[in-house]
C-alpha cells in the first residue's frame, strides 16, 4: 500500500480530518479531543481579547500551533469586507497565510453567500492568501471558487451545527469529479458513518466540529470520526462492489449435499 | 486622550505607544494582532507606532472555533 497523503496548498498532510475547535466543554477537552482524533490542522475563530478578564484561558495554550495547523476561520462574517478584514488580523496574529473562508448569509441556516463568497476569495487570492473555501454544495459556483484560485473546496453537507449528515450526495460527487483540486465536505457530520459517506464519494477529506464536541464522549467521538475518515478513504481507493438487485450467494452451489 | 479599545473608551497618558498599551494591558505581543483605525499594525511597528486622541484599536486573538 502506498502512502495516502493529502496536499494542500502545497503542504502534506497525513489526516484528512480537519476539526474544529468550538463549542468544547473547555480547552483541555478541545486539546484531548484534537489528540484522539489525529488530525493535523484545526480551525480557529478570530475574536477580540477579553480586556477586563485577563486570567481568561487561551486557545494557544492548550492546543498549540507549533503542533496543529491553524486553519484561522470568519465565522460570522457576513460580507466579502468583513471576512477579509479578520483574515487580515488573522494573518498578523499568526504570520500564515492558509484560512478558511465562509461569508454567511442568514442567521438562521447559516447558509453561505456564494456571490459574497467569491467576491472576498478573489480578493484574499490577490492578498496572497491560501484560501480554502466553505461553500453551497453547488458545482457551478465550485467551479468558479476552484478557477479563481482556491485551494481547497468545501461544500456543506446539511446546514452548520445541524448534524444531518450528507443531504445531497449526488452534488458533492459532482464536485469531486470536476475538481482538481481537494475537496472535503465541512459542515453537516453528525457521526462516524456520515464522514465515512463523505470520504466513499471522493472527498479528499472531512472538516467538522459539533459532531465531536456535543458527543457525549467527545474524546471517544474524536477516535470514531478518524477511524471513519480513514475507512471511508481505503474503501474509496479499494473501488466498492457494484449494487445488485437481488441476492447472490457467498458459498458455492456446486457439492451441495 | 481619550481611544477606543475594543469597543470601550479609554483614558491614556499621551505619548503612546501600540507597545505601551499592550503592556498596561498585560497583553503578549506574540498572541494578538493589532488594528487601528481599520489598518493593521504589523507586529514589528507596535513599538514605533505612536496612539493618537480618537484613535480605534480592535485587539484580537485566536479562539476556538469551527
Amino acid at each position: 500500500m502506498t502512502d495516502d497523503t493529502f496536499e494542500i496548498a502545497g503542504r502534506k498532510f497525513s489526516s484528512r480530518l480537519i476539526i474544529g475547535t468550538g463549542k468544547y466543554k473547555d480547552y483541555a477537552e478541545n486539546a484531548a479531543a484534537a489528540e484522539a482524533s489525529g488530525a493535523e490542522i484545526v480551525t480557529v475563530a478570530v475574536r477580540r481579547v477579553n480586556l477586563t478578564d485577563r486570567d481568561k484561558p487561551m486557545l494557544v495554550d492548550y492546543v498549540s500551533p507549533e503542533k496543529y495547523t491553524y486553519l484561522p476561520n470568519t465565522a460570522g462574517c457576513f460580507t466579502a469586507e468583513d471576512a477579509i478584514r479578520t483574515l487580515r488580523l488573522a494573518r498578523e496574529a499568526g504570520g500564515w497565510d492558509l484560512v478558511k473562508l465562509e461569508v454567511l448569509s442568514d442567521q438562521k441556516t447559516l447558509y453561505p453567500d456564494m456571490a459574497e463568497t467569491l467576491k472576498a476569495a478573489e480578493l484574499l487570492i490577490k492578498d496572497g492568501f491560501q484560501v480554502m473555501v466553505y461553500c453551497t454544495d453547488d458545482p457551478v459556483y465550485a467551479r468558479k471558487l476552484e478557477e479563481v484560485g482556491c485551494c481547497a473546496i468545501m461544500p456543506l453537507g446539511a446546514p452548520i451545527g445541524s448534524g444531518l449528515g450528507i443531504q445531497n450526495p449526488v452534488n458533492i460527487r459532482l464536485i469531486v469529479e470536476q475538481a482538481k483540486v481537494p475537496v472535503l465536505v465541512d459542515a453537516g457530520v453528525g457521526t462516524a458513518s456520515d464522514a465515512a459517506i463523505a470520504m466513499e464519494l471522493g472527498c479528499d477529506g472531512v472538516l467538522l466540529n459539533t459532531a465531536i464536541a456535543e458527543a457525549k464522549d467527545p474524546i471517544r467521538m474524536a477516535r470514531a470520526m478518524k477511524h471513519a475518515v480513514i475507512s471511508g478513504r481505503e474503501a474509496y481507493l479499494a473501488g466498492r462492489m457494484g449494487r445488485k438487485k437481488y441476492a447472490d450467494p457467498s458459498s458455492p452451489l456446486a457439492g451441495l449435499i | 486622550m481619550k481611544i477606543t479599545v475594543n469597543g470601550e473608551v479609554r483614558e491614556l497618558p499621551a505619548p503612546a505607544t501600540v507597545d505601551g498599551l499592550l503592556a498596561d494591558l498585560g497583553l503578549e505581543p506574540r498572541k494578538i494582532a493589532v488594528e487601528r483605525n481599520l489598518e493593521i499594525v504589523p507586529k514589528s511597528a507596535f513599538g514605533s507606532t505612536e496612539l493618537n486622541d480618537g484613535d480605534r484599536l480592535e485587539i484580537v486573538q485566536f479562539v476556538g472555533g469551527g
